[in-house]
């Protein structure tokens, strides 16, 4: 018997960390599942890859620190080697010419290289950050509410929320609700003094989005960062050792261990539609699965444009999927180092945790300015880890990889990739070498990968990590799409589970797992 | 930056473009025709076009429809042409109707949902040659079937100002367009259509209408209409060849039971509020939809609110006791209850009767027939005569005539 | 010593609107307005002989009809005449308009793109459910979400039931709408630079965002909650500028029997005990009311007015933290005649539309940059109209007012004050724009008046020039404005209430704050407000 004859109760499509999370979950509940991944390896963008002979890196996401705990928990994944203690979290450091500022422990629990005015001034913003997003971080590990036709777990999520709401008291509440939708920037200014630091929450409020921390709204990329956790931690990050390929090498331990078929190198070609029913896929080399139910994990613009097609589809629908935007504006830099660097006056922990160009929110958005334009930040902001350091296996002896993400580089470049590519690259370099006198004559080898080459290597549609920005209009009921965004699609037996859905992108499976319990539940 | 074409055009070519504001109301291709008929001067606006109510008298404009031959433009009517190897696939994703049945050479009158079911417009689409259509509408759909035709092998083109129509009515049409020359014009049976010589160029004659009536629609490039219509009068002149405005078209097609949109429904892209929107099944047009053709847009939402009961309108045809036409009035049951609303209504000269078309909330009109009311406001020199009447759930066409459908068509 | 029942300070529109409602209602109502003619931003002007500027706003579509008939404004001279559409020129020699005729306007647009003419409808449609959504909160005091007061939660409920009462689809664009960019929102329904742009515009005047910043699509929604007479989204003027609607106000307020003090500056509000008791004028008089409501801004009337030790410090960091960065200015031109276009034909209503040069959103947004970066646009947005086309009154026959609204103006240059070498360059940023599409303009040119911010400050009193006494982004709008806690026009202090712009629902010459507080303040006395008729219907 082939595998053509078996039916399945569910085929995933794409084995990112999302698609091995849904699948390992379905697979918990007793299905059937196959799982079909395009590359030679799963994992999508959080693979560890070799770059330069000898010379190992994080492919795209370099920092754990939103792995959802339901995950972690459903699938057992410290049993399948992911364990993350509070020493291994690393710290921020800002880097700048009137010396680093650094967030020790989980997101700045201690603040080093301020006044002490502004460390007082941080513990209360942190704090007031940290609270805020808890009251989102429900919302994560649950479907967005159906507005049209609220279920009563629904209402009763939502009530949960309004009593959170209660709880922060009524002084809290209001200013809950007036800075939701604010800007980071002006937020900042109210309550901050030192740029290093604001320069540092404004860098990570827009990292991923095509926004500035003037753009209104912006804040809320900072709540979405401070939502997830790791360690149980919110805020805390980690540096994986191995790589990113070492957490999905977990996730995908649990998923075959779950009863998961894994089938690499299966790039699926379409999924087949009878009478508006997804029921099956056909690969690229024309083999036909069918299944129950087809999951797809890969970025929802191509799994309805490209694999489904837009004829078994509505055209407002089309219309919705076509508009999501997801034009990437963060490039991946990977160096090749003879040495590790030295960053200026930055220690030796510091050089093990996140070390960000931001100087000043000012500086962020005046980055940001170009790419509305398709033009790349002449001074970028970028941050930057250093993971051999961390987990020397992934470097030859005595040398050191570089990783870092860059922004702006927007996805639509005006000029073109080709002959922007290399400009972009000596403006990176120009900022490397302010903050690490020497960096650039250490380097043996370089690998940008622009928004253009990220969605041609990792089939992300705009090079967007996020599959499609992380904006207010674009995210709960509106992400994907609005009038599907609980995961399920137009047509019946096909789902979404990728980081299109909500709540969105970053390494933290809920998107899939979210997905995997919505199927459960139907058919319950 | 911008994104002007490189190509400018011509200053006077741009000049001329842009004189808009001079003329609020255009003229069709035929307005030179119309104006010297046009006695009364009595005008309105048909989708920017300086159209006719009537032109001499309405009632005898009406007339010329049932007793001779009446014609009217419909060239103001939105026209696109559908063109292309998928055009067959993409008309039967975008329509209810299966395009697939529709041979080259015949028309149907068709509809198209938005995605939750909502009717677009209605309108009839003539297959041309195989991979060539024409969908004509009341509506502007552009960007709706531009959109709709991503990954098709289609284009879709706009050529409501490029095409003139004509629309030739009533018992003695055939006679006249073959007195006119159009040889073999007797062999279109009814929804047929056929490409025939006129002055250097082609005009396609369907035998279609909007009157009930035997009678045909004739499409020609702008540049020849002046010169059809001329032949058509001639041919016509010991035929009682009548140019009639809309007040009698609209008469003959509300005897015919058919629908105007946005004046016996709102098109969806124009209702502002929620509760105006129509699925087919709430406008009579339920028929054309074919849960087993392929994919259509619309057809999730339609199939589900057939499932889960959820139409809440039906449209129908009503006989009302007395003489007054009911237009615009509240339809009642028990005398009581509102449960609906006239949205056209006449006496109608050919059935004798006191004909409407109305729209009402389900059960009523669906399952309860009995007992509905009309409250006719029937003002009469400054004031309103109220007048409580029964009314009859009837089946539509109100008028039925054998010389619509005949073949070979009947020469008066 | 007399105790007024009320002392509205600020000569403003909605400062005369309040006491007017208030006057009306039996209450016995002093107004003080610091300059020596009443109107703040509402004035026409003779700066020059023979002219009358509306040197500050420049178009009447947002005044609420209900209240021009409430105060009888025709019967003391307002009339608002409605623009003849819009357009905006573009740089390869040639413009779009838009006219007010339906099909005419589709034709314009065709001359672009056939697929965005054909768009317009739905895109309409659109815009109009979010504007009825809306438009029935301008007239209300909006609730406080974080109260269990019956009043409170009933308003709640009835937004809650207005949002229920959308289709999914509605429910689902309404949520994506106030978050959406004005540029975003546009790309959903047209491809064509020059069309987006043109309907961007009003997505950005007032405000210190760019077409770009999400946010935007939801001021476009202001700007087109106006009515000219039952015409949704119309614009108009008043005849004999934007003074005819304060003289009015002021006209009606005086037969009403109340009484204006010119040239009387507040210097403070007296406040003894937590409750205010009158104010004290510049020269030190002092003057003594039982209600105090201030026409000022919030941050004039709570950082200036009132002492620190006054207010909680929770509500004083709220005003503080208030967004009133100023982002455009004016320049009001008198010309000898008629200005050219050559793009446009001698006989288009164009002349007597809003004429815009920015011809993109890139451009929009170019300028929104330069005023991030704390300097004048180089290349600006210009909102301009000649109303003497329109209305005769305001300049000697054949000659013309011409008022040039211009984006963006930071409140500083580059951290520092304006200067007028500054001002100069931001007037000739402006007429060399003009200059472009007018050949010969400047020649035309009898007389100018340029405002930045520091002018608009100075003169009007508007905190940092900004024109909607705030800026109008979310955390500043509906319950949040002007500070959360304080959204219902009261304030710490007993007696001391606010009816400005900064108020709910924000800018504009609208009066919806003015009327919106006189009708909290009956509420307060227990008096009806007989003399306020119902907010017009909206089905």
């Amino acid at each position: 018997m082939t595998s053509s004859d078996l039916n399945w109760d569910a085929i995933v499509i794409g084995g990112g960390h999302n698609g091995l999370v849904a699948a390992a979950t379905l697979a918990k509940s007793g299905r059937k599942v196959l799982l079909l991944e395009a590359g030679n390896e799963v994992g999508g963008a959080a693979r560890t890859e070799e770059f330069a002979p000898g010379f190992r890196v994080s492919s795209i996401a370099h920092l754990l620190n939103r792995l959802h705990p339901d995950v972690v928990k459903t699938l057992e994944l410290e049993r399948h080697g992911l364990t993350v203690e509070r020493g291994d979290f690393v710290p921020s450091v800002v880097l700048s010419k009137d010396g680093p500022l650094t967030l020790h422990g989980a997101y700045g629990e201690v603040l080093t290289g301020a006044s002490s005015a502004e460390q007082s001034a941080w513990k209360e913003l942190r704090a007031q950050l940290l609270r805020y997003a808890g009251v989102l971080k429900p919302f994560l590990s649950r479907r967005p509410p159906d507005l049209g036709n609220m279920s009563l777990a629904e209402m009763t999520g939502l009530g949960q929320t309004a009593l959170a709401l209660k709880r922060l008291g009524k002084e809290d509440m209001r200013d809950f609700l007036r800075v939701l939708l604010m800007n980071v920037y002006d937020l900042l200014d109210e309550q901050l003094s030192d740029d290093r630091l604001k320069g540092l929450l404004a860098f990570d409020a827009t990292l991923g989005s095509h926004l500035g921390p003037r753009s209104p709204t912006s804040l809320l990329g900072l709540y979405y960062r401070l939502a997830g956790e790791i360690g149980g931690l919110a805020g805390a990050q980690v540096q994986p050792k191995g790589g990113m390929g070492a957490v999905v090498a977990a996730i995908r331990a649990a998923a075959e261990k779950a009863g998961v078929s894994i089938r690499r190198a299966s790039p699926v070609a379409r999924v087949i539609v009878e009478k508006g029913r997804a029921v099956g896929v056909v690969t690229q080399g024309g083999e036909t699965l069918r299944a129950k139910t087809v999951v797809s994990a890969v970025n929802p613009a191509t799994t309805i444009l490209d694999l489904v097609g837009p004829r078994e589809v509505d055209t407002g629908f089309v219309r919705k999927v076509k508009n999501i935007r997801m034009k990437g504006d963060a490039a991946k830099l990977h160096l090749a180092l003879d040495r590790p660097p030295q960053f200026s006056g930055v220690d030796a922990a510091g050089h093990k945790g996140r070390l960000v160009i931001a100087p000043s929110p000012v500086h962020v958005e005046r980055a940001f300015n170009p790419s509305k334009y398709g033009e790349f930040s002449p001074e970028p902001v970028m941050e930057i880890t250093l993971p051999s350091l961390v987990d020397p296996s992934v470097a030859p002896s005595g040398a050191c990889v570089l990783s870092a993400v860059v922004q702006y580089a927007p996805y639509a470049l005006k000029e073109g990739w080709t002959s922007g590519k290399p400009k972009f690259l000596r403006a990176i370099m120009a900022q490397l070498e302010t903050y690490a006198p020497g960096i650039g004559a250490t380097v043996r080898h370089a690998e940008l990968l622009t928004p253009a080459d990220i969605e041609a290597r990792y089939r992300m549609p705009g090079g967007h990590w996020h599959h499609g920005e992380l904006q207010a209009d674009q995210m709960l009921m509106s992400r994907p799409v609005s009038g599907w965004s609980g995961y399920d699609t137009p047509l019946e037996g096909l789902f979404l589970a990728g980081s299109g859905s909500h709540p969105g992108g970053g390494i933290s499976g809920a998107p899939g797992l979210n997905a995997a319990r919505r199927i459960i539940a139907m058919r319950a | 930056m911008n994104h002007h074409p490189t190509i400018k055009p011509s200053l006077d070519a741009r000049t001329a473009a842009q004189s808009h504001f001079r003329m609020l109301r255009l003229g069709t291709p035929f307005q030179p025709r119309i104006d010297a008929l046009g006695l009364k001067q009595d005008w309105y606006n048909w989708a920017g076009y300086r159209a006719p109510h009537s032109l001499w008298d309405e009632e005898l404009e009406y007339f010329a429809i049932r007793s001779q031959a009446a014609l009217f433009d419909i060239s103001p009517m939105t026209k696109y042409r559908i063109e292309g190897p998928d055009a067959e696939a993409y008309l039967d994703r975008v329509t209810l109707r299966d395009v697939t049945k529709l041979k080259p050479g015949r028309v149907h009158y068709t509809a198209w949902c938005d995605d939750e079911g909502f009717v677009l417009d209605d309108g009839t689409l003539f297959r041309l040659s195989p991979a060539r259509l024409r969908l004509c509408s009341q509506e502007r759909h552009l960007p709706w079937l531009l959109d709709s035709a991503f990954r098709y092998d289609v284009t879709v083109e706009e050529e409501t100002e490029a095409v003139a129509g004509l629309a030739l009515q009533g018992p003695t049409s055939f006679a006249i367009l073959r007195d006119a020359g159009f040889a073999g014009v007797e062999r279109l049976k009814i929804f047929d259509l056929a490409e025939f010589a006129h002055d250097g160029a082609t005009v396609t004659i369907s035998r279609t209408g909007f009157t009930g009536d035997l009678g045909y629609e004739l499409f020609v490039p702008a540049d020849k209409a002046l010169s059809l219509w001329d032949r058509l009068m001639a041919a016509g002149e010991l035929r009682g060849i009548r140019a009639i405005g809309y007040t009698a078209l609209n008469r003959a097609r509300l005897e015919a039971g058919l629908i105007v949109a946005n004046a016996d429904f709102t098109t969806s892209e124009h209702a502002i509020r929620a509760d105006r929107l129509r699925m087919p099944d709430e406008i009579g047009l339920g028929f054309m939809i074919d849960p087993n053709k392929g994919h259509f847009n619309g057809r999730r939402a339609i199939l589900e609110a057939r499932a889960r009961k959820k139409l809440r309108h039906v449209l129908v045809g009503l006989e009302i006791e007395g003489n007054i036409p009911a237009k615009h009035a509240i339809v009642y049951y028990k005398k009581s209850q509102e449960v609906g609303l006239v949205s056209a209504a006449m006496w109608s000269p050919m059935a004798k009767r006191n004909i409407a078309l109305a729209s009402l909330h389900r059960p009523y009109g669906d399952t309860i027939v009995d007992d509905l009311w009309v409250e006719i406001y029937a003002m009469r020199e400054l004031q309103y005569q109220k007048l409580m009447k029964k009314a009859k759930v009837v089946p539509r066409p109100f008028i039925k005539l054998d010389r619509r459908t005949a073949n070979p068509p009947a020469d008066f | 010593m007399k105790a007024w029942d009320a002392i509205v300070i600020g000569g403003g529109h909605n400062g005369l609107v309040n006491a007017c409602y208030l006057q009306r209602a039996g209450l016995d109502v002093l107004v003080l307005e610091k300059n020596d003619w009443v109107g703040g931003a509402a004035t026409s002007r003779e700066l020059t002989p023979g002219f009358l500027y509306s040197n500050c706003s420049y178009v009447c579509s947002l005044f609420r009809p209900e209240i021009m008939r409430d105060l009888e404004l025709p019967r003391f001279g307002l009339q608002v005449i409605s623009y003849e559409g819009g357009a905006v020129f573009t740089r390869d020699g040639d413009y779009l308009a838009n006219y007010r005729d339906h099909d005419a306007h589709r034709r314009e647009f065709a001359r672009f793109s056939k697929r965005d003419a054909e768009a317009y409808d739905r895109y309409s449609r659109d815009v109009t459910r979010q504007c009825r959504f809306i438009q029935p909160l301008l007239m209300r005091t909006a609730p406080d979400p974080t109260s269990f007061r019956p009043r409170d939660l009933g308003e709640l409920l009835h937004l809650g039931k207005k949002f229920a009462g959308l289709s999914a689809e509605e429910m689902a664009l309404t949520l994506r709408f106030w978050t959406m960019s004005i540029s975003d929102f546009l790309d959903e329904y047209f491809e064509t630079d020059v069309i987006k742009a043109n309907f961007a515009l009003s997505g950005i005047i007032g405000t210190a965002l760019g077409p770009m910043s999400p946010g935007t699509a939801y001021v476009l929604l202001h700007h087109y909650m106006g009515e000219v007479d039952g015409s949704v989204g119309a614009w108009g003027y008043a005849r004999g500028g934007m003074g005819a609607v304060t003289k009015a106000l002021a006209a009606s307020f005086k037969v009403s029997g109340g009484t204006i003090r010119t040239g009387a500056e507040v210097d403070h509000v007296l406040i003894r005990n937590g409750k205010a008791k009158g104010v004290v004028l510049a020269g030190g008089e002092e003057i003594y009311g039982k209600l105090i409501i201030s026409n000022a801004d919030v941050k004039r009337t709570f950082l200036k007015l009132v002492e620190e030790k006054e207010l909680p410090d929770i509500f004083l960091r709220r005003v503080r933290n208030f967004k009133i960065r100023g982002s455009s200015g004016k320049v009001n031109i008198a010309l000898d005649s008629l200005p050219e276009f050559p793009a446009l034909p001698k006989d288009s209503p164009v002349y007597r539309a809003d004429m815009h040069f920015t011809d993109s959103i890139e451009r929009m947004e170019r300028a929104y940059d330069d005023w991030k970066a704390g300097r004048w646009s180089a290349d600006p947005f210009l909102d301009m109209m000649i109303p003497t086309t329109l209305d005769p009154t305001m300049a000697p026959p054949g000659k013309h007012f011409m008022s040039c609204f211009v984006q963006y103006a930071p409140p500083k240059i580059d951290g520092r004050d304006w200067t007028d070498v500054d001002r100069d360059g931001f007037a000739e940023s402006v007429i060399s724009q003009i200059v472009q599409y007018s050949p010969g303009f400047r020649d035309r040119i009898v007389h100018m008046e340029v405002r930045t911010p520091r002018e608009i400050e100075a003169e009007v009193g508007l905190t940092e020039g900004n024109i909607f006494q705030g800026e109008l982004t979310f955390d500043q709008l509906l319950f949040n404005r002007p500070v959360p806690g304080y959204a219902q026009y009261r304030s710490p202090v007993g007696g001391l209430y606010m009816c400005g712009s900064s108020t709910h629902p924000g800018g504009g010459v609208m009066g919806a704050p003015g009327r919106n507080a006189a009708a909290e303040i009956l509420r307060d006395l227990a008096k009806p407000s007989l003399h306020m008729s119902p907010a017009h219907d909206v089905i």
